[in-house]
């Protein structure tokens, strides 16, 4: 069933700028209950984490995906089995998505035996090999060059897998991804190259420090393909994820996508948030929440009522709530597992 | 004249402050500076304005390498690395055009850059957020190296390395920068390549850097109270080195310990053990020993990172052994 007109046709700001109408994916009404469901356990997951952090059961840093969540959910639904993910150091969002255990993920949060790294690495890095998610880093712009690699060796092995390498508007600026530019499309590797444009790198605003703030346009002298993308409308992320993941398959080489969207929360859990004013982030997420606007189409389309989806919530809060009860009761990592995994 | 009880963080502020008061050659380079993770830059924006005091792109090769740049014609670069595991970006920079400058140029180059950087774990920032990787600047021969233990050394180091020729690696220590003391209002410098003494004792030297000084103080009282006379000295600078000193002190107490946060192999404690049985090795009474954390990367579940970091039940211990002989 098609989507309600008024909610699948509003405009993003920057859309509107290039004068084009934004492609948007048709889904299915399972499919947008998916998405929707999706998002829902990152945002219930997200909540869970800072009260969890507020409450010193997490430490050290923690960087919330809130309002950032149709990027992950459309982007790696165009993806398949064997296909490879890397992200930097804002990374629980786009491990739920990838399937990653959530009791696991949550109690590397809390630094448990039972979380995901065996409470070794923490937020910033974590690893589901079987699941396709290779970390989770800690050094800004580093996993830009490890997601090349990763499309090098889906490229060796002549797969037609692809590697989906995501990165910050501030990561952009780092050297190393437009030396992975230029060796990505000399051998046209199978890498989409992912911007999550969310305006800011820390404290820093996007037009402070880069040159050129249209960041699609970064692989131009490198003959590679760009394409900015409403980061908030999953339809949207959906629709240029499948072009993009067909142009990677199809052998073409490497292709990047800026993905306009926004965080709600600090960069991480200390902010000291005199980067932009509260309005600035009230008013994005009154106008352009990537939930709310699945959650319209839904109820417009009459695909569930809000009874419905108010127990899809009960369902997703209750694995959040297992997720966290796991992550307090996961007994602390022996000590003597300090001396383990550290050389082979 | 004290401005009276202010933090390590705040007294690095005023040194900062003071020198660009003073030179407006000195300018702070950096990410997010004018916030200021830390604090050690705050409100500095405001007061020398934005052409002295710049928010860098995350692209430290490249800022790096533009101070050092600016630093070969006279300017006197102050650049943020957030954390000294971020050096690893920048590290050509560093190690091979801030350091050789000079020698390169047969002394025609001169590169009064300072790279200010954080060190240290405590706080489970994980293990790319958390080294202490003084060494690795300090094993590269024409970078000077600073590792002040608390607020009134930083701001009397800092001061001299804003004066330096350099290049200058200062590292801070995140866990000390809530740290109070007595700082005077008009900072004076003080000089690189000598030991504070922090304690006199005659059993027993334990060279201590940074963060460490702290847990060696304390470990010193309870040892004091068994009778056992520790004298400690905090290095400030591991290049140049005041070897000098520590030898006269261990020629006194015939024993040495050395603590450090960084690492466990080819690393500080390292060093300067094999430096001091090479120069007094007759005045030993058993062997030199070193605290340090294990050789693995920093944990980040706390019990475990509280294990890796040296405490000073892990002093204690090794000094009680020493004292025995062995
Ligand atoms: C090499 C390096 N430099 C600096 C940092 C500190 N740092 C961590 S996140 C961050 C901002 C990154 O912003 P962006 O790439 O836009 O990602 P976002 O946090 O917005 O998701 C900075 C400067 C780091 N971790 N690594
Ligand atoms: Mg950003």
């Amino acid at each position: 069933m098609a989507i309600s007109k008024s909610a699948a046709a509003k405009k993003t700001p920057s859309a509107r700028k290039r004068g084009r109408k934004p492609a948007l994916y048709n889904a299915s009404p399972e499919e947008l209950l998916t998405f929707y469901r999706q998002m829902l356990l990152i945002r219930r997951f997200e909540e869970k984490a800072g009260q969890m952090y507020g409450m010193g059961l997490i430490g050290g840093f923690c960087h919330l995906y809130i309002g950032q969540e149709a990027v992950v959910v459309g982007l790696q639904s165009a993806l398949k089995d064997g296909d490879s993910i890397i992200t930097g150091y804002r990374d629980h969002g786009h491990m739920l998505v990838a399937d990653c255990c959530p009791k696991a993920v949550m109690a590397e949060l809390t630094g448990r035996s039972g979380g995901i790294s065996q409470g070794k690495g923490g937020s910033m890095h974590m690893f589901d090999v079987e699941k396709g998610f290779y970390g989770g880093h800690g050094i800004v712009g580093a996993q830009v060059s490890l997601g090349t690699g990763l499309a090098f060796a889906h490229h060796y092995r002549g797969n037609d897998n692809v590697s989906m390498a995501y990165f910050g508007d501030g990561a952009a600026n780092q050297g190393q991804v437009y030396e992975s530019f230029n060796m990505a499309k000399l051998w046209n590797l199978p890498v989409i190259y992912v911007i999550e444009n969310n305006q800011y790198a820390m404290g820093t605003a996007i037009k402070r420090a880069s040159s050129e703030v249209e960041l699609y346009k970064r692989g131009e002298s490198f003959q590679i393909p760009g394409k900015q993308v409403d980061g908030m409308n999953v339809l949207a992320v959906k629709a240029a994820a499948d072009e993009a993941v067909a142009h990677c398959r199809a052998g073409k080489g490497p292709i990047i996508l800026e993905l306009k969207t926004y965080r709600y929360r600090g960069h991480s859990m200390s902010d000291p948030a005199k980067y932009r004013s509260k309005e600035e982030v009230q008013k994005i997420r009154s106008e352009q929440d990537a939930l709310e606007l699945v959650k319209a189409m839904i109820l417009n389309g009459g695909m569930q009522d809000e009874a419905e989806l108010k127990a899809m919530d009960k369902e997703v809060k209750a694995i959040v709530a297992e997720a966290a009860e796991y992550a307090q009761n996961s007994p602390e990592p022996d000590l003597a597992e300090l001396y383990t995994d550290v050389e082979a | 004249m004290t401005a009276g009880n202010q933090t390590y963080a705040a007294a690095l502020n005023q040194a900062l402050n003071q020198a660009m008061a003073e030179d407006t050659n000195v300018i702070l380079l950096g990410e997010d500076i004018s916030e200021s993770v830390f604090g050690v830059t705050s409100g500095l924006r405001e007061i020398y304005g934005p052409k002295r005091v710049m928010d860098m792109p995350i692209s430290e090769t490249a800022f790096v390498g533009m101070a050092v740049g600016a630093a070969m014609t006279g300017l006197r670069p102050v650049v943020e690395i957030m954390f000294n595991d971020f050096m690893g970006v920048c590290f050509d920079q560093i190690l091979n055009q801030a350091a050789k400058a000079r020698f390169l140029s047969g002394g025609r180059l001169k590169l009064p850059l300072v790279i200010r950087t954080t060190m240290g774990a405590g706080d489970s920032s994980g293990a790319m957020h958390s080294q202490s990787l003084a060494h690795l600047v300090t094993s590269i021969a024409g970078l000077k190296v600073v590792m002040p233990s608390n607020g009134v050394d930083a701001a009397g180091l800092l001061l001299t390395a804003l004066a330096d020729d350099g290049p200058v690696v200062f590292i801070e220590h995140k866990g000390l920068y809530g740290d109070l003391g007595a700082v005077t209002e008009e900072i004076i410098p003080i000089p690189f390549g000598e030991v504070k003494v922090i304690r006199s004792g005659s059993d027993m030297t334990v060279v201590a850097t940074s963060a460490m000084v702290k847990p060696a103080v304390e470990a010193a009282e309870q040892l004091g109270d068994e009778g056992i006379h520790i004298e400690i000295i905090d290095p400030r600078t591991t290049s140049p080195l005041d070897l000098d000193s520590i030898i006269a002190s261990v020629a006194k107490t015939g024993r040495l310990l050395v603590v450090d946060e960084g690492a466990a192999r080819c690393g500080i404690a390292a060093d300067i053990a094999a430096q001091v049985q090479a120069e007094c090795f007759k005045a030993l009474k058993a062997p030199i020993a070193m605290v340090t954390p294990p050789h693995t990367p920093v944990p980040y579940a706390p019990a475990a990172e509280n294990a890796w970091l040296p405490q000073v039940s892990d002093i204690l211990q090794a000094a009680k052994r020493l004292m025995a002989g062995n």
